[in-house]
């Protein structure tokens, strides 16, 4: 069934049995893959424009080969975000997207709220692809998938007595806001930590639990989220030095040790070897212990992405 | 030129007057305030039955844009705006296109307002050259061009050493100093108030101590000087407190306060919405309710509007990169109307906070009251009359405003500016 919101812009605007919706295509989008051929037509003579205004390889990649899979007409464009500085640009664009008329416009975009300012102007339905600080809708639903289809959980809509840590920054990561909304929003108990200058106000409002100490945190998370650090913003500002990071908020072989051995490391990528994970646990070559399932986050990036475009592009 | 308003409900907070009588205006004057004034040689009869016949309202924040910015708003079309309102008397901020920080801007602006305004425009000029906060501005030979005050609104002052000089010079040449209250190390790039909303929407958010550090400094700092601080558009419940604190110590610190800091919390801002992107931010339930307490109380003097137009273009963007500020004069009193039926006010203080308050701070003269020999800027408004906010009937050029579609009460029928009626139901005069 078609989702009634035109757009996904977020996963704070979805219910609980809209995301179960997703993760439930996403399965069968994920046995249909399995099974040759690889190309479904459910988009087939639809046009999709995937509008990348910040750089993104992975991002802009799994979309790709996602909308390829289900045979739209597929385009895309990286605008310089420089050379649009007045909004009149944006909505001149818009329109004139708009005019070849898509079905689905794939945004990413370095402002929070930029591709709701484009849903405005386009009947297309748009999905976005990760807008500032604000959500990476996609993302969360595929970190979700990976979760359960690694844990063998099969009721998507029940991840009650599932511990969820996000470690890092939680004040700037789109990543961070989509997934404390898509685990909340399943029942899961989620905790934040970070240093208390990338803890942002209200996020207990969310549901979370907030902390500083990682440590404490650990032993009793199910799934273990690394967040990304942006270096060359991050340095200056919100903690002294990358050293000191790691050195509270690594994850690093001593306390990849003392994690759950059933447990799963998650990052979206691209991982700071060395800053937020320590590049043998980032790459499984610790033995025993946790998983990481890095690689499976990105493997599933085309099941899940493919659920969406496929909701979404049957709306009418 | 004789006016005569008949039998409205005069409430002149500065006389502590609140009845049916008649107003009779005489050659630009207020001659006599009374119960059944003869008509006889009367050039214009208005009839106020049912209506209130209040000073007219005076707003000591506008942006009327003009020089530089005439497709937001110019001399024209903001005090047909003001006079739409209500308002006889505006204040105007000196961010213009140059800057009015010479004698040469405030002559212009004030020649000009002469030639098209509508109402009566009296310039503020910058406290720093091109209000880049390094320089003091023609401060002197801009009092003698005709400022009543001096601030670099907008943009905040941030070296405490250049604040000092200001307002020892100001206080030189009896000039107010308006400060814009806010830490821009702090604030950076902060349109919404820091706490969860900002936090959900994931925007860059200013916490309100970046509005109490500057207003504690000014505060110190004309206490060091004894020189007239007014805070503008105060927005926390914190700043409030500090104002009190001041006013108690008796150092001469006035502050206003916007109608949409007193309507709106930070969540106006949700999905996004440009139009509620303001500065100071919009703040939290709390800030607004302390705010409110501050208006009964009298620690804040006056409701201000900071009009601030903005085109389409502007504000139709990624909300990181949306100018700042709403429009505010024609949407003043029916806000302030709220807060009478809200119980926070009653008619007379609303009336007080647009007139007397304002043109106490600001030094006018025979203004802000109905008080025989006073100038004669009136306003004559229906407090009762229903409607809706509608943006698109705007006299300002712009649009930009969260009140869009309000239910609200109260309708201005005629505006009075020296015993003219500039503004007659719809139409101006000028």
């Amino acid at each position: 069934m078609p989702p009634k919101n035109k757009d996904l812009l977020g996963i704070k605007d979805l219910k609980r049995e809209q995301i179960v919706e997703v993760l439930e295509t996403a399965s069968r989008m994920k046995a249909r893959l399995a099974s040759s051929p690889q190309k479904l037509d459910d988009l087939k003579g639809k046009a999709v424009i995937n509008l990348f205004f910040e750089p993104s390889t992975r991002t802009r990649a799994s979309f790709e080969l996602a909308a390829r899979r289900l045979s739209a007409d597929l385009l895309t464009m990286t605008p310089q975000a420089s050379s649009l500085t007045k909004g009149e640009s944006l909505q001149d664009m818009v329109e004139n997207l708009e005019a070849m008329g898509p079905r689905l416009l794939i945004v990413r975009h370095g402002s929070s709220g930029a591709p709701g300012l484009i849903a405005r102007h386009t009947k297309a339905s748009v999905i976005n692809a990760g807008d500032g600080s604000h959500e990476h809708p996609t993302q969360a639903l595929l970190d979700v998938f990976t979760v359960c289809e690694t844990l063998k959980i099969t009721d998507y809509g029940d991840l009650k007595g599932l511990n969820v840590l996000i470690v890092g920054d939680l004040a700037y990561s789109r990543v961070a806001r989509s997934n404390l909304f898509a685990f909340r929003k399943l029942g899961a108990r989620v905790t934040c930590v970070g240093p208390a200058t990338l803890l942002p106000p209200g996020l207990e409002s969310f549901g979370a639990r907030v902390g500083t100490d990682f440590d404490r945190e650990l032993p009793g998370a199910d799934v273990v989220m690394l967040l990304r650090i942006q270096k060359e913003r991050q340095e200056k500002l919100n903690f002294p030095s990358l050293a000191e990071y790691t050195r509270f908020y690594g994850l690093t072989k001593e306390r990849h040790a003392r994690m759950k051995p059933e447990a799963l490391i998650m990052h979206p990528g691209p991982i700071n070897r060395g800053v937020e994970i320590d590049p043998d646990v980032a790459d499984g070559r610790t033995g025993g212990g946790a998983r990481t399932v890095i690689l499976d986050q990105v493997h599933h990036g085309i099941p899940v992405r493919m659920a969406v475009l496929s909701l979404w592009g049957a709306r009418e | 030129m004789k006016i005569l308003i008949k039998n409205g409900r005069v409430v002149d907070p500065a006389e502590r007057r609140d009845g049916v009588f008649d107003v009779l205006c005489v050659d630009g004057k207020v001659a006599k305030v009374g119960k059944g004034l003869p008509a006889e040689g009367v050039d214009r009869m208005v009839d106020a039955r049912g209506w209130v016949v209040a000073p007219g309202f005076i707003d000591l924040h506008t942006h009327l844009r003009e020089p530089g910015y005439e497709y937001k708003e110019d001399l024209k079309s903001g005090t047909e705006a003001a006079a739409a309102g209500g308002f006889t008397t505006v204040l105007c901020m000196a961010n213009t296109q140059p800057v009015n920080d010479n004698a040469v801007i405030t002559e212009f602006i004030v020649r000009k307002a002469r030639e098209v305004g509508v109402v009566r425009v009296v310039p503020v000029g910058a406290i720093s050259k091109g209000l880049e906060g390094k320089t003091l501005a023609d401060i002197g030979q801009m009092a003698d061009a005709g400022i009543i005050g001096v601030s670099d609104d907008g943009r905040c002052v941030m070296d405490s050493a250049l604040m000092r000089k200001a307002l020892q010079y100001a206080r030189g040449f009896n000039l107010l100093v308006i400060s814009h209250a806010e830490d821009e190390n702090l604030s950076g790039p902060g349109s919404i108030n820091e706490g969860a909303t900002a936090t959900e929407l994931g925007l860059p958010g200013s916490p309100n101590a970046a509005e109490e550090i500057i207003v504690a400094r000014d505060i110190a700092l004309a206490e060091l000087t004894r020189a007239r601080l007014h805070i503008a558009h105060l927005s926390t419940r914190g700043s409030l407190d500090l104002v009190r604190a001041a006013k108690k110590r008796g150092v001469a610190v006035t502050c206003e306060v916007t109608p949409h800091h007193l309507m709106l919390t930070d969540e106006a801002v949700r999905g996004y919405r440009t139009e509620a992107s303001v500065r100071p931010p919009l703040r939290s339930a709390e800030d607004v309710a302390a705010l409110r307490k501050g208006l009964k109380e009298g620690v804040v003097d006056a409701v201000a509007t900071d009009h601030a137009p903005h085109a389409s273009f502007e504000k139709e963007v990624e909300f990181v990169k949306a100018a700042h500020g709403l429009v505010g004069l024609e949407t003043a009193l029916p806000l302030c109307l709220r807060l009478v039926e809200d119980k926070v006010l009653r008619l007379p203080d609303v009336i007080r906070l647009l007139s007397a308050g304002p043109a106490k701070i600001a030094g006018f003269k025979g203004r802000g009251t109905l008080k025989p020999g006073s100038d004669a800027d009136i306003t004559v408004f229906d407090p009762g009359a229903k409607g809706k906010i509608d943006a698109s009937r705007f006299r300002s050029k712009s649009r930009n405003t969260p009140f869009d579609g309000w239910p609200v009460r109260g309708r201005v029928h005629y505006t009075i500016v020296g015993g003219k009626v500039v503004y007659d139901e719809g139409h101006f005069n000028s």
